[in-house]
């Protein structure tokens, strides 16, 4: 028992060591010009990416339930988040709450009557939840209508984003580990053995559904607050499209898939900015072979741990 | 214990159950046989919570089941082992028992039902490891039961418990079945392999498309001559 607890403990100052090595080197490296505007723009695009891939994993991977509308809770986030801050003029934290707070309850309004739903159905209704959000926003003149919001002060930094990306994935870690994650799974592999363990599936597609839109609504603040305008055009289906196809790759069911799968997309749309005619076909032909290759995606439903590189380590030597 | 009165089910437009009634005594095995079709699982989904009836009403312990969510259904004492095994099958075969006790917070005693389902089930000790979808289709016949017995049940369902296994597994699963009612579980079950099922039961109904078309002992039906017809061939 001892060495377990000295195990866990170790792994946890390993982990937090490792993760404030990065947040210094890469804020060192801001600080003194080594990572540029564009490198700047990227980082940022990857934080965000993981949190929204990481959020809908936990939708789509652990609680089974394909939704296709996680742009739309992006949207919510933002916009609510947005108009805190440049309205009301309140601070950053305020209006990142606030989105996640709007982000989730969209999520329940959304959630209770849709996730009586299965698969297509629910993708659909999804679906359909994204752009109504979009056309809502199109329509709301205090929001500025097609246009959107511009001029918004930038106070997204990498400190905030470095933050919520942590924040994100510890929470949804220990949902998962948690006896909740393990209802939330078993809902995954046989809906009706669930229910007959006992399990209140509904309950618990609604709460993974909630969670995932508030981490969705974060991610939308940390946009808002970076970029300077948010329009309802950015966050459309595709959005929602690209934002699955960074779970699936990742391996449904894998947090680490989720956050490598997103921060290669995101280098990868980002080396291909200069050749967009052939983006579009290396990023359709990546997919294509992995889902040839590797069905599971990248992780399966495993995932990446300091441990499992120590196993490697044993195993070679 | 148990008791249905008059209950209706529907599919959409099929009338699947026909006013149909059973009675589940204490401490009993009771059976319920009939053709594919003939509303056998649908009874005990029905009981269990994951169908409602148009009409009637499902007495288990002074409480109407009807109006129960499935859920809670298992709090009462009620837990099942359902058509198919339906295992969780990217879980270890300890995480699949854990999940059977999942409404449970008595810790240490279920840790001492694990062990007994362990020495019951020995070869689910050697794999408790293991995935439950990489075991062999008796294996995960035994983790169902076993995540059944996991809630401590008072009424235990089981719905085609020989299912797809060699005949000598399914002697062998019998025999765990007849056990688990000696131990003080009653046990109410639905079977096409009428012959084991009338050997362990008490009581027994014949179901024919959502009716009981007849009901009595068990050594009644067995030497019936419409039964033997009908379901034990000759």
């Amino acid at each position: 028992m001892k060495k377990i607890l000295k195990n866990k403990l170790s792994q946890f100052i390993i982990n937090v060591i490792i993760l404030a090595a990065i947040f210094t080197i890469v804020q060192y490296m801001l600080n003194v010009g080594i990572l540029n505007r564009f490198y700047e723009i990227t980082l940022t695009s990857m934080c965000i990416n993981i949190i929204l891939a990481v959020s809908l994993n936990l939708i789509n991977g652990f609680t089974g339930q394909l939704s296709l509308g996680h742009a739309g809770f992006m949207a919510i986030g933002a916009y609510v988040s947005v108009v805190i801050t440049n309205y009301f003029e309140l601070p950053l934290i305020i209006g990142l709450i606030g989105g996640c707070l709007g982000a989730a309850i969209a999520g329940f309004i959304i959630g209770v009557p849709t996730l009586r739903l299965k698969g297509d159905y629910l993708a659909i209704a999804t679906l359909g939840f994204g752009e109504i959000i979009r056309v809502l926003l199109q329509n709301i003149d205090y929001v500025g209508g097609p246009a959107g919001i511009s001029g918004i002060a930038k106070q997204t930094n990498w400190a905030w984003l470095f933050g919520s990306v942590i924040l994100t994935v510890i929470i949804i870690q220990n949902i998962i580990n948690s006896s909740y994650g393990r209802a939330i799974i078993s809902v995954r592999e046989d809906e009706i053995a669930a229910e007959v363990m006992g399990v209140n599936t509904t309950n618990y597609k609604v709460l993974a559904f909630v969670i995932g839109a508030l981490f969705a609504g974060l991610a939308g603040g940390l946009y808002g607050h970076y970029f300077y305008i948010i329009k309802p055009e950015t966050f459309n289906f595709l959005k929602s499209f690209d934002i699955l196809v960074m779970v699936v790759l990742g391996g449904l069911g894998s947090t680490t898939g989720a956050i490598i799968a997103a921060i290669f997309i995101t280098v990868l749309t980002a080396a291909l900015q200069a050749f967009p005619a052939v983006r579009m076909i290396i990023y359709a032909l990546i997919l294509i072979l992995v889902m040839i290759y590797r069905p599971q995606g990248l992780m399966g439903n495993k995932e990446l741990t300091i441990r499992s590189f120590g196993k490697i380590w044993g195993e070679k030597r | 214990m148990l008791k249905v009165n008059n209950v209706d089910v529907y599919y959409g437009a099929i009338h699947a159950l026909k006013g149909l009634s059973l009675d589940v005594e204490l401490g009993n095995i009771v059976t319920l046989i009939g053709a594919n079709g003939a509303g056998k699982t649908t009874t005990l989904k029905t009981i269990s919570g994951l169908l409602r009836p148009k009409n009637g009403n499902i007495i288990f312990k002074g409480k109407d089941l009807v109006k129960i969510p499935p859920e809670k259904i298992v709090g009462l004492g009620i837990s099942q082992v359902p058509e198919g095994r339906r295992v969780f099958s990217t879980m270890s075969v300890l995480e699949n028992l854990e999940m059977g006790a999942y409404l449970r917070t008595d810790k240490k005693e279920k840790q001492s039902d694990l062990e007994n389902i362990f020495t019951r089930f020995p070869r689910l000790k050697e794999r408790r490891k293991q995935l439950a979808g990489t075991l062999s289709g008796g294996e995960q016949q035994m983790l169902a039961i076993g995540r059944a017995l996991m809630a401590r049940p008072e009424l235990l369902l089981m719905d085609e418990p020989s299912m797809g296994l060699a005949p000598l597994l399914v002697k062998e699963i019998f025999a765990i079945i007849k056990d688990i009612n000696e131990k003080g579980t009653t046990i109410l079950l639905v079977e096409q392999n009428a012959h084991m099922a009338l050997s362990i039961a008490d009581k027994a109904y014949v179901l024919e498309t959502g009716k009981i078309v007849l009901e009595g002992s068990a050594q009644e039906l067995m030497h019936s001559e419409a039964v033997k017809k009908a379901y034990l061939g000759g």
